[in-house]
């Protein structure tokens, strides 16, 4: 190792150099539309940039007192926590399905991971035609159990509606991790227990849920990134925050309110306001959920 | 060695190029016409530019009029502001108050010496984009207003012979078409708040918001949930909702699908869907156009509607040749004969009277059944401080908050009182957020 580590020394421009293209993206695509951001936040901006003014944390107060921001909170809330629990409890059920299976388990594989490589919008325009009030081959379906489908007017089903579009695409994901946690696992250790006398769904919760806790963590910290950003372009092409708000997230308030109102201060502060939260989301799971994982 | 081989190549191409570039100027038009609407838009340009040989009016479609108002933003303040933009009506306020950002089409006109009359448009098209103190600051290109379809079939399997011509008729007529069987709907509708408030509004003459709908001032605020008669409207339409007299269709138009598919047996939206909805209509049933029905009870004589649709903003930042040539093409673009054309193509109502008075000699009034209610409509009486349309900042987000009030008011979760309230509310909100920005 001594040798490698002087080699570094003597070229301190070639890593840099390796890592230049990346850090270009990062700086580019992130830091500086982040520092952009954060400045807009503290001013009062006409739509064209013509004018702008110092207002301190009056956008902040303005988000933060407007009942609008905290209904979208809530509603963000309800809807990570039945996408995280649904897509991964989900994704869990299927790849221990699919680890067992012995006859075309590449198939199953593959076919249990294709939602992933759909684009978020086209999921959510393939789930809007399904679930269309009016044309709908589910809602016909649904209509002969006597329910009778809306999502356009019943914020229930709207929420229903961009809950089952967002798992279904990132229960793909999980599957894969999960089924890669599974297949980590040294059979020894299953076969030691079955010879022992324990039955499937002791040998489930006593020696596979714990091995999977590292996967399971990890996937916990990506689901949330998921549901707070990624699921915008799914409710964007189905209910548009509607209806009443019914399924309006923190980011599609975001969107609305910076590029359809164009209220560039205001969004801004919300986008301030969301980087925060995640960063205390993955501090609060790193500091208190990692102690519990078994690597 | 390959790319010093290349090198003539690409000088000479380069060259090629760019004395192509001197030999005409280039005028940039961002629109957001999709579909056949922008293949009509392309060859409306192509026809100016074989018209004459000094400029080149290139058209792109942006997507979207909310995608394209925003790509012009962005643009402008990165300095690559395109020649030309349209700007949906809700977007004019906008427009007006980014006075560095904008060229005012009648000082172009003057600038650059073009024959521009105001008075040539139509009364209601006019107000709509003049500014407070008179000026006109953009160009009309396509506007629309509201009527009422219905489904000729399903009125005669029900019984009904004649189209209704208020909203007590419409829910007697919503009701029977119900009941009868006739249709599993009686009435929807596309773009909520266009049609069953800011025009409800107009021809009921009652105000929609306060200085004219803020035609007098960038301090209006919303009051149509003050106004009795607005607010009996959305209670009856919610009350309709429970027996599927009326059948809320969601936002921007898609609601029309539930009166093409023959679900509903009225729609009230724009009148440019009359081609879209002509096609799907086709070998399915029959339909017809009339005006939008009135409340009795609010006015005696129902009065002009108002209009949705675009208009055409020169944005600054260009040469003084490049501005010549855009008023060239505003010239060309409101002449009669590209009007006439485009209104009987798309549905959209001539802008200009003259433009109306060529469509009415050639026929098409009467060779195209109900395409004239629009006209009529939008031009019945002189508008008043309620019917000039509306002049309010932040209104695609104003709109937004009416869809989604109207909604609780339709699943029943809130009262027509309670949803108008907040909705007006929120709004006004909008509207603060707006003037402080501007007022910078």
């Amino acid at each position: 190792m001594p040798i490698k580590m002087t080699t570094f020394e003597r070229h301190s421009v070639t890593p840099w150099l390796l890592l230049a293209p990346q850090l270009a993206v990062v700086a580019i695509f992130f830091f500086w539309p982040a520092a952009e951001s954060l400045r807009q936040a503290f001013y009062v901006q006409d739509a064209f940039g013509l004018g702008e003014r110092f207002v301190g944390l009056a956008n902040f107060q303005h988000v933060l007192s407007s009942p609008g921001y905290w209904h979208a909170f809530g509603v963000t809330a309800l809807f990570s926590l039945l996408v995280a629990a649904g897509a991964m409890g989900l994704a869990l059920l299927l790849a221990v399905l699919a680890d067992r299976v012995l006859h075309g388990a590449r198939l199953y594989r593959v076919l249990l991971t294709w939602p992933y490589a759909v684009a978020p919008a086209v999921a959510g325009l393939l789930w809007l035609f399904m679930f269309d009030p009016v044309l709908g081959v589910l809602t016909h379906a649904l209509a002969v159990f006597g329910v009778h489908w809306d999502a356009q007017l019943d914020p229930g089903q709207a929420l229903a509606l961009v809950v089952i579009a967002s798992i279904w695409q990132q229960m793909s994901y999980n599957f894969v991790f999960f089924l890669a946690g599974l297949q980590m696992i040294p059979a020894s250790l299953l076969e030691a227990a079955a010879i022992d006398g324990a039955g499937p769904f002791r040998c489930f919760f006593g020696i596979t849920l714990p091995l999977l806790s590292p996967t399971a963590f990890f996937l916990l910290v990506m689901n949330s990134v998921y549901v707070l950003f990624e699921t915008f372009a799914t409710i964007d092409n189905t209910t548009l925050g509607g209806p009443g708000g019914a399924t309006r997230t923190l980011v599609y308030k975001l969107y609305e309110d910076g590029f359809v109102g164009r209220d560039l201060g205001g969004s801004s502060a919300q986008s301030v306001l969301l980087m925060l939260l995640v960063g205390v989301l993955t501090f609060i799971q790193f500091r208190y959920l990692e102690r519990r994982v078994a690597y | 060695m390959r790319l010093v081989q290349l090198l003539p190549f690409v000088a000479v191409t380069a060259l090629s190029l760019s004395t192509s570039a001197q030999a005409a100027t280039t005028i940039t038009w961002w629109h957001a016409m999709e579909g056949a609407l922008g293949e009509k838009v392309n060859a409306i340009a192509d026809e100016f530019n074989a018209s004459q040989d000094d400029y080149v009016v290139k058209p792109v479609y942006k997507g979207s009029y909310s995608d394209n108002l925003t790509a012009t933003i962005a643009a402008f303040r990165a300095g690559q502001a395109p020649a030309i933009t349209q700007v949906f009506e809700v977007g004019t306020a906008t427009m007006m108050s980014a006075k560095g950002a904008i060229y005012p089409v009648y000082q172009l006109m003057q600038d650059t010496g073009t024959p521009f009359d105001p008075d040539a448009f139509l009364p209601a098209v006019k107000s709509y984009y003049t500014s407070s103190d008179g000026h006109m600051l953009s160009m009309p290109f396509n506007s629309s207003t509201p009527v009422l379809y219905y489904n000729q079939d399903a009125f005669a399997k029900a019984g009904i012979e004649t189209p209704p011509r208020t909203w007590a008729e419409l829910g007697r007529d919503a009701h029977k078409l119900v009941e009868s069987g006739a249709a599993e709907c009686g009435l929807t509708t596309a773009w909520p708040s266009w049609t069953q408030l800011e025009n409800f509004s107009a021809i009921n003459d009652l105000p929609f918001a306060t200085q004219a709908n803020g035609f007098n001032g960038s301090d209006a605020r919303l009051v149509f949930d003050q106004q009795p008669a607005t607010v009996a409207h959305i209670q009856d339409l919610a009350e309709w909702q429970k027996s599927h007299a009326f059948e809320y269709g969601g936002r921007a138009d898609s609601g029309t699908k539930r009166f093409q598919s023959g679900r509903c047996a009225m729609l009230t939206t724009s009148s440019a869907s009359r081609a879209g909805i002509q096609e799907a209509a086709k070998g399915k049933f029959g339909f017809a156009i009339a005006p939008l029905p009135y409340d009795a009870e609010a006015v005696s004589q129902p009065r002009n509607s108002i209009i949705g649709g675009a208009s055409l903003w020169v944005m600054q930042g260009q040469s003084d040749t490049v501005y010549q040539g855009v008023a060239e093409f505003l010239n060309f673009l409101s002449s009669p004969a590209v009007q006439a054309d485009w209104a009987s193509f798309t549905g959209y109502v001539p802008i200009t009277t003259a433009a109306y008075e060529q469509l009415k000699a050639e026929g098409f009034y009467t060779k195209t059944p109900g395409a004239s209610v629009a006209i009529d409509q939008l031009t019945r009486g002189t508008p008043d401080d309620n019917g000039r349309g509306l002049r309010l900042g932040n209104m695609p987000q104003i709109r937004n908050i009416i869809a989604e009030q109207l909604e609780k008011a339709f699943n029943g979760s809130e009262t027509a009182t309670q949803a108008l309230t907040t909705a007006a509310k929120r709004g006004n909100a909008e509207l603060e957020q707006f003037e402080r920005s501007v007022s910078n």
